[in-house]
């Protein structure tokens, strides 16, 4: 009898849901991370079809863990066709390790950068710098940033879905989610130090001094130089390398390029004559001399870049 | 003298160390730069009134507070301003400076340095709030509430007492102590002039017991003072806390997130109290304060009268140098104080001591699990749970945090301190009090 009258009873406060709503479920990770703004996978599906109807559009829908891939399944579910987005990465803007930032005091409280930020500067005294105590690493969810404990940072690897996590977690605004990039090639500035370059560089060699000269480099307006720090425009950015080649302290980096060949540059006009050994030398030491620093900085930036390298690999 | 009062729940008594006790204020000479951090005051910054080669006299207005809650600021020196920059402060911080070269010692013309006692309170509660504005005054205890806020009473509130704190519970420091045993009649002036702006006709001194010679000096000049007693207090740490000594004196409580306004008391320092004292019948704004520079391997530990701005570098020297073996310096006491980033950092209005801790004590021990001693609640001067709360904090479940009042928390370590398994309690709460705090701001925005 009570079977009776909750059968009708369900049926007249039936509440109707799109059937689309349950495939879109489906079809996304499921992860529910919220790094689509919305607050999990099912509140995602609700929202898209409903736009999807009403306005017959999924902008602002992006599904960061699912990719393209899970995004184009949706798109043919609600009957509609999306652009493709480019993957972005979880990006560490900081390179003040032990050795670029040495330690002037050391802290022994609890391992949470959002507290030791509102305690102290930094070990190294740089108050933009990485506190390398791990909130990015605790928020994500996908196992893909850790700390090196050779150098005391975060860094990112492949499971990188850019949910944007770490970004919240980080307290100093240090990570940012920039375009993967073609063949996993990117460059950004390895910085956010906002003092100026006197001031920065006392306290880490690497820092961005925003001297300027990447701006000018650059051919197609994707560097701005805003308080004394140089930020890439990755929209902008052809990945031309000129920009590292210039940087005097190193700070902006190169990822997953090939290794440049170490850089002779022999001036034209030694060059056809140019066969002895000793002559070849001597060019290199008045170039050295004319554009100081420019060598070391590419001998660095190898460094850096061979060692994220190795870290994927692992 | 039977039972001294004290107040009700927790607390602790960490070995007290007045190395200082006895030691006669000094005045040093002044150091070739000084360094005067533009936020020296809880609130808004000041906001600089001068720029690179000015000359400035000492006492001059360098710094205007705008905003409701925030203080003016005084050269302390007279000199050239060598320049406005960002310096590091005592967190590592770089916030702004007036950086100013001293060029020998001219007060501006207005301003009394003499010694001489004034007793005249022929003042309004307007003019001496006024004054006490224009002086730039803040909370001496370390606080550094701007003074001049907490005079104006709100409408539809009446302070009753005005309470004094000559506590000085934290370990070490003996800035206050002696400031009440070589300026006690200037204090007791401060004090009237303090009664008269909130218009209450009575004051009582809160002083530990463990200053019997500050007691019995205090005591005695104020018989000579209308409405003024002074009060001996069992030695218990966080005592000066506001709502500690307002509870030991009045036997009042104040509510969670009130003001001490709230049960009719208004708390302020003896350091306060003398500085309204010079504001106000010298006409001299808040430039100078007593510091204590302590600790167990100083050679010499004093209490110094030193202007605002000398970097403490200058104060460790006059104690005869830092001991060797000292792994941190402490901007305060032991209990609150904060590790200091640098001996280039400069004395600020809140500077209440200097502590340079030897490097065995100066380490954490190594944290152990939580048998459930229960001691830290036992201790808690505000009745909290730390081991509670510190869980919460731990994995992450603000919402509870904010539920078991941790805002209540006043940040005294007691719970810290206490505990056997060396669980860093305080870290975690002062964790939780910036996370709810931000919760409770965005709450307020929407």
């Amino acid at each position: 009898m009570s079977a009776v009258i909750l059968y009708f009873v369900a049926s007249k406060f039936k509440v109707y849901e799109d059937p689309k709503i349950d495939q879109v479920e489906e079809v996304l990770p499921s992860a529910n991370c919220g790094g689509c703004g919305f607050p999990g996978c099912r509140a995602f599906a609700e929202n898209a079809v409903k736009q999807a109807k009403d306005e017959h559009s999924l902008e602002g829908f992006f599904c960061p863990v699912g990719g393209n891939e899970v995004m184009q399944k949706v798109a043919s579910i609600v009957g509609l066709e999306i652009k493709e987005q480019a993957p972005m990465i979880a990006v560490v803007r900081c390179n003040g390790t032990g050795a670029h930032s040495p330690e002037k005091v050391k802290f022994e409280g609890v391992t949470s950068c959002s507290f030791a930020h509102t305690l102290y500067a930094g070990e190294g005294g740089c108050q933009y710098g990485c506190l390398g105590l791990g909130d990015c690493v605790d928020a994500c969810e996908f196992d893909a940033i850790h700390i090196n404990p050779e150098r005391g940072l975060p860094e990112v690897n492949d499971n990188c879905t850019a949910c944007g996590a770490c970004v919240i977690a980080c307290p100093r605004d240090i990570i940012e989610l920039r375009k993967k990039g073609p063949r996993d090639r990117r460059i950004f500035v390895s910085c956010v130090n906002k003092e100026k370059g006197a001031a920065a560089k006392k306290n880490c060699e690497v820092a961005c001094i925003g001297c300027g000269k990447c701006e000018k480099v650059c051919n197609f307006d994707a560097i701005t130089i805003n308080s004394f720090l140089a930020y890439i425009d990755f929209e902008k950015c052809t990945l031309c390398r000129k920009c590292v080649e210039v940087c005097p302290t190193s700070a902006i980096w190169e990822v997953n390029f090939k290794p440049r060949k170490p850089k002779t540059e022999k001036p034209k006009s030694a060059d056809a004559s140019n066969k002895d050994l000793e002559v070849n030398l001597v060019a290199q030491a008045i170039e050295k001399k004319a554009q100081p620093g420019e060598g070391e900085a590419a001998k660095t930036k190898e460094k850096g870049s061979e060692n994220l390298k190795n870290k994927s690999e692992k | 003298m039977g039972v001294l009062k004290t107040f009700a729940l927790g607390g602790i008594h960490p070995p007290e160390n007045k190395l200082s006790a006895n030691k006669y204020i000094e005045v040093l000479p002044l150091a070739d730069q000084m360094v005067i951090p533009l936020g020296q005051n809880l609130g808004a910054p000041s906001k600089a009134l001068v720029k690179r080669g000015d000359k400035v006299k000492a006492g001059q207005l360098i710094g205007k507070g705008e905003a409701f809650i925030s203080a003016n600021l005084h050269s302390p020196v007279s000199g050239t301003v060598a320049k406005l920059d960002n310096v590091v402060d005592a967190s590592g911080f770089r916030r702004p400076a007036i950086i100013v070269n001293v060029e020998g010692d001219e007060w501006l013309d207005d301003i009394d340095t003499s010694d001489e006692l004034r007793t005249s309170l022929d003042f309004t509660p307007e003019e001496i709030i006024q004054k006490v504005k224009d002086a730039g005054i803040v909370g001496m205890g370390g606080a550094t509430f701007p003074t001049h806020v907490k005079l104006m009473v709100p409408q539809g509130k009446k302070a009753e007492f005005l309470i004094i704190n000559g506590v000085e519970c934290e370990p070490y420091l003996t800035a206050d102590h002696r400031l009440m045993l070589e300026k006690g009649d200037e204090i007791m002036v401060g004090i009237q002039l303090l009664m008269k702006a909130l218009k209450v006709e009575k004051a009582i001194i809160g002083i530990e017991n463990n200053k019997p010679d500050a007691i019995a000096h205090m005591t005695q000049l104020a018989k000579s003072y209308s409405g003024i007693s002074v009060q001996a207090l069992q030695v218990k740490y966080p005592q000066g806390g506001e709502k500690q000594l307002i509870k030991a004196l009045t036997n009042r409580e104040v509510p969670s997130a009130k003001l001490p306004i709230e049960v009719g008391c208004v708390v302020q320092n003896v350091g306060t109290a003398f500085a309204v004292y010079e504001a106000v019948e010298k006409n001299k704004p808040l430039v100078e304060r007593v510091i204590t520079v302590t600790g167990k391997a100083v050679r010499k530990p004093s209490n110094f009268k030193v202007r605002i701005g000398t970097p403490i570098k200058h104060l460790i020297h006059a104690a005869e140098g830092m001991p060797e073996n000292t792994g941190k310096i402490i901007g305060g006491g032991p209990m609150m104080g904060k590790a200091l980033f640098s001996e280039e950092v400069p004395v600020v209005k809140g500077s209440s001591g200097i502590l340079l801790m030897p490097e065995d004590e100066s380490h954490r021990p190594d944290e152990g699990p939580c048998i459930r001693c229960s001691k830290c609640t036992q201790v808690c001067p505000m009745g909290l749970e730390p081991y509670l709360l510190s869980r919460y904090a731990r994995i992450g479940r603000f919402e509870k945090v904010e539920e078991e009042r941790v805002m209540d928390c006043i940040e005294c370590g007691s719970c810290q301190y206490t505990c056997p398994a060396n669980i860093p309690l305080l870290d975690y709460l002062r964790l939780g009090k910036n996370k709810v705090g931000a919760m409770i701001r965005a709450r307020n925005k929407r």
